[in-house]
């Protein structure tokens, strides 16, 4: 019972991990209706700046004002330039554009800084704690916390800030919101940098714990099943996703991996995923569509 | 206040001083892939009125609301308001000139609730930047606070109360249209746009946003121009008909003036009685 008890919450913990990358791509989803494919290379970018700066003896508060603004001007850059011109096309074009902005920014992320595994310390020792006799990891925890900050604070700036009603607003109806005079362009902007700040916590807490290297744009595949789950419009659900995901993959590690013989982490969120799409198209949270006939 | 009340309350033609005109449309031009929407269009809006335009099917009236907010980039021409010329203007700039809309097909926001929609109204009169507002800093609360005590001044209004938290998208369709004209109004525009405010109404409903947009033009001073089809809500509303057909317009004047008028009664009642 308490190995079963330990795997869960290490399962839970974990999962909270998984949250913080999907809510990347559910704000931008939400906003601008594009399932954004680069998000993942965008996290390992500015993963890569972060730790860059702090290996130049930058100081840690120092550099993550300069990747945050680095990440404001890449996401005004992206909005100028690659979603304006493209704006009102079908979602399978910019669903492409996304697609070919990742291999661009990978390749530059790597081109500029270099393709070494770079190591993290976030002074947060990966100590496991004995609460109850049950095994907790100190990082895991951490991880969870900040996941659970960071949902509550995004959802007091979308519900209690103009700029948040404004969001919502281009997130419901976007030709609308144009023409009362919402600035369309500017909420894209600040969408896609929030997303990439959220995406930065995403990554530094993944580099934490496996080094920043270039497999962290492909935590972003975790993130997929995640959002099937929870719904692609759904921040709650995307962290509820995340939960699901992280304790059955854990679970299934568990119990199911010695009699498959392992590995059972790589596929079974998928499957997961499957069992959903298949019950809930829509995820858990997402929202349904109904068409009056 | 005073003096403008009295000259829309005065017969406009009577007085000896024409009154301050807020928006010139001059010798506008509009097609799409040739097809002539608009064709040399002018005419006038006065200060603190109502002005009505009418005109059958596809007569362009829409058309020109869009050109006048920005939507619509006409071929040639070009518009006055409240002073500033523009051939093009942008919707937010246009909003920001005050300029205020609702549209034929609701653009409301359907999964936001009524108070929600309301406040959307004023997002683009925000003055607190984006810092302020994340850290949530007192000037961004003030700000906060005036605004939500604006549009719920508005929800009050327009008697919009028992629905201010239900999702707009579950709404009928004329409490829908009222909460568009909320989100309108609560930017408190010199110029409202309405394009079809009662379509889909029935009698009662429509008498009612009747009063509610002719207390907004009393109380406020807000300008109107809006588009309706109902002739018996024209004549009782407005202070100033504008009949267009096919693109141009085909007469201007009094609600008596272009009852009157015989290419109106063949171009656009005559096709109605037939």
């Amino acid at each position: 019972m308490e190995y079963f008890i330990e795997t869960l919450i290490g399962g839970l913990l974990a999962g909270t991990m998984y949250s913080l990358v999907a809510i990347g791509f559910v704000l931008i989803y939400k906003a601008s209706g594009v399932f954004n494919f680069a998000q993942g290379s965008l996290l390992l970018f500015s993963s890569l700046t972060f730790v860059t700066l702090l290996e130049q003896g930058v100081p840690f508060a120092i550099a993550l004002v300069i990747t945050a603004a680095v990440i404001v001007v890449v996401s005004v850059l992206v909005e100028r330039f690659l979603l304006r011109p493209l704006a009102n096309r079908q979602p399978m074009s910019l669903f492409m554009l996304t697609l070919g902005l990742s291999y661009i920014v990978e390749g530059a992320a790597q081109g500029l800084l270099g393709s070494q595994v770079h190591s993290l310390d976030l002074g947060i020792a990966d100590v496991p704690l004995f609460i109850d006799n049950v095994l907790i990891s100190q990082f895991d925890l951490f991880a969870a916390a900040t996941a659970l900050v960071l949902v509550g604070v995004l959802a007091l700036f979308f519900n209690k800030t103009n700029i948040g009603i404004s969001l919502r607003a281009v997130a419901d109806d976007t030709g609308a919101a144009l023409s009362i005079g919402i600035n369309v362009h500017r909420i894209w902007q600040i969408v896609w940098s929030v997303a990439g700040m959220v995406g930065l916590v995403a990554g530094l807490i993944w580099g934490a714990r496996q080094g920043v290297q270039f497999s962290l744009s492909l935590v972003v595949l975790k993130a997929l099943p995640v959002l099937i789950i929870g719904g692609f419009t759904s921040i709650p659900g995307a962290l509820v996703g995340g939960l699901i995901v992280g304790a059955g993959e854990a679970l299934a590690d568990a119990y199911i991996g010695p009699l498959v013989g392992g590995s059972v982490d790589s596929w079974f969120a998928y499957l997961l995923a499957l069992a959903f799409l298949m019950v809930r198209p829509t995820g858990l949270f997402g929202e349904r569509s109904f068409s009056r006939v | 206040m005073t003096a403008m009340t009295a000259s829309r309350q005065s017969d406009l033609s009577a007085t000896s001083v024409l009154p301050e005109t807020l928006l010139e449309i001059r010798s506008v031009s509009l097609s799409f892939n040739g097809v002539t929407a608009i064709q040399d269009l002018s005419f006038s809006v006065a200060r603190h009125e109502i002005c009505a335009l009418i005109g059958p099917n596809g007569a362009g009236k829409s058309s020109l609301l869009n050109v006048i907010n920005g939507v619509y980039l006409p071929d040639s021409g070009e518009i006055v308001f409240d002073g500033r010329h523009f051939r093009r203007i942008d919707p937010i700039e246009a909003a920001q000139l005050g300029i205020g809309r609702t549209f034929q097909n609701n653009a409301l926001f359907p999964k936001m609730s009524v108070i929600d929609n309301v406040l959307a109204g004023l997002a683009r009169k925000a003055r607190t930047s984006l810092l302020e507002e994340a850290f949530r800093l007192p000037a961004a609360r003030r700000e906060q606070y005036r605004q939500r005590a604006e549009a719920e001044e508005v929800v009050e209004f327009l008697e919009l109360q028992p629905f201010r938290d239900l999702l707009v998208g579950r709404l009928s369709y004329g409490v829908q249209k009222r909460v568009e004209l909320a989100r309108a109004l609560v930017s408190k525009p010199k110029l409202l746009l309405l394009d079809e405010p009662m379509a889909g109404m029935n009698a009662e409903e429509k008498q009612e946003l009747s009063e509610f947009i002719a207390t907004v033009n009393h109380d406020l001073g807000t300008t109107v121009v809006l588009i309706e089809h109902d002739i018996g809500v024209v004549m009782s509303l407005s202070q100033h008909v504008v009949v267009l057909d096919y693109g141009r317009r085909i007469a201007d004047g009094s609600p008596a003036e272009v009852r009157s008028n015989p290419d109106v009664i063949t171009a656009y009642i005559g096709t109605v009685r037939q």
